[in-house]
């Protein structure tokens, strides 16, 4: 072999080698390794979620009391060795509704954000890909539900469902809505971008349809401010749990739920047992402030031009 | 221009009848109307019900009810409550100077605070100042602002012995009253509010930071605190501006938890009564006006942007 055929191969070579690096699990591990060392802020927001996910899945291990039961012999008592953080006024462990509380805001978190900003991601790049009446259509819709107050669609949805212990269908359905526009409009702002590419225009001209250009070609490449948005729209619905659940208008007892201790024992009480409103609002503060921190670093990360208030 | 704010304003009436529409629909859904609640239990014959049915008018067909509230729409004619019998415009005009004193008192309250540190943390980037008014803010953003409120009442009835008032009294009657009513409501709403503007503030200050214009302005020897405030501020205020303006607009109708917690008699409590009692004319009115000065404050933005920005032409 020549000198010349040797060193094309070899470039060869070390552009394959490349390009393996650039792409699956490595890429994967390369960007979290460089995620934890250059982002602080975000990696203690990432240890906060992943704390919670694990109370949240053995909260059975890790909580001391049955989080419904009643016991009349330790009502109102404040934080001891035997019950870390007091009980509420019918003698529950407020650490063991704490834990088990994280089960409702994970849910909840997750399936709102999750179905919310998923919706909006459709409705975003079908209008940005159709253009027009479509487009026109989609825009009034997102600004109605835009402009139409929460509290009403939370209030409705359960009247409409019915209250009792795990109907927490409402809740998300309550929480899922108002997302949907707020994604869309992000969505769609990106998604117009793409769709000019000269890649769609091949992918149109090989024959493909709309919903496989829509669906193949032009969400992956508006997958950055998705998920984005999928990580800052879970610390707002976790967020958005806890008041609806505080009015009365989310998950109802005898379901743990943050927002829900806050409710009734921590106003009611709050002179005599001040723990009862201290412990859960300290705890849906850190989930917040645990998926904020991470959902800050992870926008910096992905896209340090995307701006979302 | 002008073809655009016409545009514009055009626009926003499918929107709202869509408001409009949705709210109906809605209201219609939902179980139980305001006759059925008011004698849930009470053994009155049926034949009573019926006639209050019809003497509301909720016997007609949906789309009869529908036309009817547009026309009165059309005519400037909001109604009367259907659970009260006063007027609607006079049920929202007791609560709405409380609502937009409270949002006026929190937007201050988040200008003043969160302008400032959101410059001093973009323009000191990466010093143990930029961490702790990030860390701040982001803080703002998790707690929940009605348990802000909640420890403050708890922070003053344990320190002070001093519970918040249980009447409320009117700016013009008593104006140090009222303020002392309102100050730990407007800051527990404050504080989460200066949060999402001081975020937004130190990006798009760090933004224009590194524009070649504020090079210059340093370079032709222009004192720093001039570049910042003149060359940098200035030109980073718009997006500011949006969030600022979107969240006040949110706040006239949106505090339903603050004022449950303070014992607030707003319009987000009006609204929730409101929507309990199925008072239809009461609802669809106060969802319509909500839902307007959203579109408008949407509007005001948009034009604010020509003004403050020469470079923007919408056309």
């Amino acid at each position: 072999m020549t000198e010349v055929a040797r060193a094309a191969v070899r470039a060869d070579d070390a552009a394959k080698r490349r390009y393996l690096e650039s792409t699956g699990p490595r890429r994967f591990a390369r960007f979290w390794g460089e995620f934890i060392h250059r982002r602080p802020l975000g990696t203690a927001g990432a240890i906060l979620i992943v704390i919670m996910l694990i109370t949240a899945a053995l909260a059975d291990r890790i909580a001391p009391y049955d989080p419904t039961e009643f016991r009349f012999s330790d009502l109102l008592q404040g934080p001891s060795l035997q019950h870390l953080l007091g009980t509420d006024p019918f003698g529950r462990d407020v650490f063991t509704r704490i834990v088990y509380g994280s089960r409702t805001a994970l849910l909840v978190g997750f399936t709102a954000s999750f179905v919310g900003c998923t919706l909006g991601l459709v409705f975003g790049v079908v209008g940005a890909y159709l253009g027009g009446r479509v487009d026109q259509l989609i825009q009034r819709l997102m600004d109605v539900l835009l402009s139409f107050p929460l509290i009403v669609i939370a209030i409705a949805v359960v009247a409409a469902l019915g209250t009792g212990e795990g109907k927490i269908g409402n809740v998300i359905a309550a929480i899922t809505v108002p997302i949907i526009p707020r994604v869309a409009r992000v969505v769609r702002s990106s998604a117009l971008s793409v769709v000019r590419m000269p890649y769609i225009e091949a992918t149109r001209a090989v024959g493909s349809g709309a919903v496989r250009i829509m669906f193949r070609h032009v969400a992956p490449n508006v997958f950055a401010p998705y998920l984005i948005m999928l990580t800052a729209f879970l610390g707002q619905a976790i967020l958005l749990e806890a008041s609806l659940s505080f009015l009365g208008l989310g998950v109802f007892e005898p379901t743990p739920s943050w927002g829900l201790m806050l409710r009734g024992a921590g106003m009611q009480f709050l002179e005599q047992a001040p723990w009862l409103a201290i412990a859960p609002g300290v705890a849906i503060s850190l989930a917040v402030f645990g998926f904020n921190l991470f959902g800050d670093s992870l926008r910096d990360a992905l896209d340090p031009r995307l701006r979302t208030a | 221009m002008r073809r655009y704010i016409v545009g514009r304003l055009l626009l926003m009436i499918p929107t709202l009848i869509g408001v409009a529409i949705l709210t109906f629909v809605i209201m219609r859904a939902v179980p139980g109307d305001i006759v059925g609640l008011k004698y849930a239990g009470s053994p009155v014959p049926q034949s009573v019900i019926d006639q209050e049915r019809h003497q509301l008018g909720l016997d007609k067909p949906m789309w009869e009810q529908f036309t009817d509230w547009m026309g009165e729409i059309a005519r400037f004619d909001l109604g009367t409550s259907l659970w009260t019998g006063h007027s609607v415009v006079e049920e929202i005009q007791i609560r709405l100077p409380l609502s937009i004193e409270l949002a006026i008192i929190a937007t201050l309250l988040a200008i003043v605070i969160a302008i400032p540190l959101g410059v001093v943390a973009a323009v000191r980037q990466d010093t143990w100042m930029d961490y702790a008014i990030r860390l701040f803010s982001i803080g703002g953003l998790a707690m929940p602002s009605f348990w802000i409120g909640l420890l403050m009442v708890l922070a003053t009835i344990t320190f002070f012995g001093w519970a918040p008032p249980l009447v409320f009294t009117a700016i013009t009657e008593d104006p140090i009253a009222n303020l002392s009513q309102m100050i730990l409501p407007a800051l527990s709403v404050g504080y989460r509010y200066s949060a999402v503007s001081m975020r937004m503030t130190r990006s798009t200050v760090l933004e224009v930071l590194r524009e070649d214009y504020v090079r210059t302005a340093r370079a032709k020897g222009v004192r720093e605190s001039l570049v910042v405030t003149r060359h940098a501020l200035r030109n980073a205020l718009l997006p500011v501006i949006t969030v600022i303006s979107l969240e006040f607009a949110f706040l006239i109708g949106g505090l339903v938890v603050t004022e449950q917690v303070f014992n607030l008699n707003g319009i987000g409590k009006l609204l929730v009564d409101a929507v309990a009692h199925r008072d239809y004319t009461l609802v669809q009115a106060l969802v319509l006006l909500l839902a307007s000065v959203f579109v408008l404050i949407n509007f005001v933005v948009d034009m604010v942007y020509v003004v403050l920005d020469p470079r923007i032409r919408y056309s």
